[in-house]
């Protein structure tokens, strides 16, 4: 009687001990825009060296792939997306905890093979007949603040692909494919020399605001928080200033 | 033929193994919205992606036929050395990654592609983003299962019919046209059905190669791919009629031409 006595008081002194720790260990699940792919892996990076115990697992894609994968049960803890339609797709769903905050701002920007062969100085030369144009899909936020540009410029013009999210189209651009593509001032950035990126004057130009929210019934909430909290802090600003991030 | 009487553990695992591919059917049935099916399926996007499909895995399966038929005599009537590795050349897209196809066939026909550059620079072609490119991820992903099923067919076929032919005078082409392809006509029509049910079904070396613009280069696959983001009743409702047709065809070719059993 004694011994089993004994053997709960241990086994509840272990699990006593044990708790705080795995509460901060374990991974967390970040899916986000695909223009944040660069800046969230540092962040990643950065929290782990401060706390080896947890993982940043993420998932990137365009933000309107990833709130149909969330609503249809995807798990994931923390959900940055590139606008607030796709937010507000998984608020309408109820699986948001708390409400999503706006955490960074981003311009939209042409990008252009390296050195701008083609000479594109604006909005107006991408309806140039023959200059292969791809766009973001139009759900894709990118997509849809590309039509909004180009509205506000008057242009119209003749994408030659839809691509499925932002990165896809700088891509394209990179590999030379594609003479131009409209993407955020941030790929442009991460693609360092590979392309140029071409301004679009501020009358024309749209701010994307990113929200981000923890997902409700994450396995991890406090690290999802942690995770959130991170990104809204001062280090966390200056690290997203890094990689052209503006604040919300 | 007799039929064994199965022991209740592979009974089991079979049943599972059979609820496993139907459920996924169940569901798509079970999810579809009855009421609005014709006006989702009578959308312009869903109509043109219905369009360019069937148009696309046709012309796949053509250039399947026209190219992979010399291709499959080739390789059950000649030897020449290094056959097994040029065969395997021509069967890898059936175990790659179509998505990797899709990044090759960049490599190669891209702007600035192996042959690319030199088609942009000297025709002025250029084919991303064309019809011209879906139809080449389409003809890149399935001409295999064609190859396979005609070279499987060519080598069953009695080779004393042919030697007859040529005692008769019979030049080797006309061999090949009037002897060698009608015997061959099953595995001819079930090979081009396998692979126009596979260019049907190509998605991932399209989407890289050829991009996605509606009309253009967005198959049904890519479509329905995109609607799952904005309305996935139309989504669910073009994967259940992909799904139906591919089933038909393979049930029509298991009892025609799939001798199987």
């Amino acid at each position: 009687m004694r011994a089993l006595a004994l053997a709960c008081v241990v086994v509840l002194v272990s699990c006593g001990g044990a708790s705080p720790t795995t509460a901060n260990t374990g991974s967390v699940t970040v899916y986000a825009g695909s223009s944040l792919a660069d800046a969230f892996k540092k962040a990643g990076e950065h929290l782990k060296v401060k706390d080896p115990r947890t993982d940043y697992v993420f998932n990137f894609g365009s933000s309107s792939t990833l709130a149909t994968q969330i609503t249809s049960g995807a798990p994931a803890d923390v959900f940055a997306s590139a606008d607030d339609v796709n937010m507000q797709k998984l608020v309408d769903a109820k699986l948001n905890d708390g409400a999503p905050t706006f955490f960074v701002g981003n311009r939209l920007q042409i990008a252009v093979a390296a050195g701008n062969p083609k000479q594109i100085a604006g909005l107006a030369d991408l309806a140039r007949p023959g200059l292969i144009l791809v766009l973001a899909g139009p759900t894709v936020p990118a997509g849809r603040y590309s039509l909004d540009a180009l509205r506000k410029a008057g242009v119209n013009v003749r994408p030659a692909s839809q691509e499925v999210d932002v990165r896809a189209v700088l891509n394209k651009v990179a590999l030379g494919e594609a003479d131009a593509g409209i993407v955020y001032v941030t790929d442009v950035k991460a693609a360092g020399t590979r392309v140029t990126g071409v301004e679009i004057p501020e009358q024309h130009q749209v701010i994307a605001r990113y929200p981000i929210v923890v997902v409700k019934d994450s396995k991890k909430p406090r690290l999802a928080r942690s995770y959130v909290e991170f990104l809204l802090s001062d280090e966390g600003q200056t690290l997203l200033a890094e990689f052209g991030f503006s604040r919300p | 033929m007799s039929t064994a009487r199965p022991p209740f553990a592979i009974a089991a695992l079979a049943a599972i193994a059979v609820a496993f591919f139907a459920l996924p059917l169940a569901g798509l049935v079970y999810r579809v919205s009855w009421q609005t099916a014709l006006s989702d399926l009578l959308t312009p996007e869903a109509l043109d992606a219905l369009r360019l499909s069937l148009v696309v895995s046709m012309a796949a399966t053509v250039l399947g036929l026209l190219l992979g038929v010399p291709l499959a005599w080739f390789y059950a009537r000649v030897i020449f050395p290094g056959r097994n590795v040029v065969r395997a050349l021509t069967t890898l897209p059936m175990v790659l990654p179509p998505v990797v196809g899709g990044v090759a066939l960049l490599a190669a026909f891209g702007r600035r592609g192996l042959a690319g550059e030199w088609l942009d620079a000297g025709f002025g072609l250029r084919i991303p983003f064309t019809t011209a490119a879906t139809v080449m991820a389409a003809t890149f992903v399935s001409m295999p299962f064609l190859v396979l099923t005609v070279e499987a067919g060519i080598r069953s076929v009695d080779r004393r019919y042919e030697e007859a032919a040529r005692t008769l005078g019979a030049s080797q082409w006309r061999i090949f046209r009037q002897v060698t392809l009608p015997l061959v006509a099953p595995s001819l029509f079930a090979g081009a059905v396998l692979c126009w049910a596979r260019a049907l079904g190509e998605f991932g070396a399209t989407i890289t190669f050829a991009g996605n613009l509606p009309g253009v280069t967005q198959t049904l696959p890519l479509a329905v791919y995109l609607a799952m983001e904005t309305r996935p009743e139309v989504a669910i409702l073009l994967s259940l009629v992909l799904l139906l047709v591919s089933l038909a065809v393979l049930v029509a070719l298991r009892d025609r031409y799939l001798r199987l059993d």
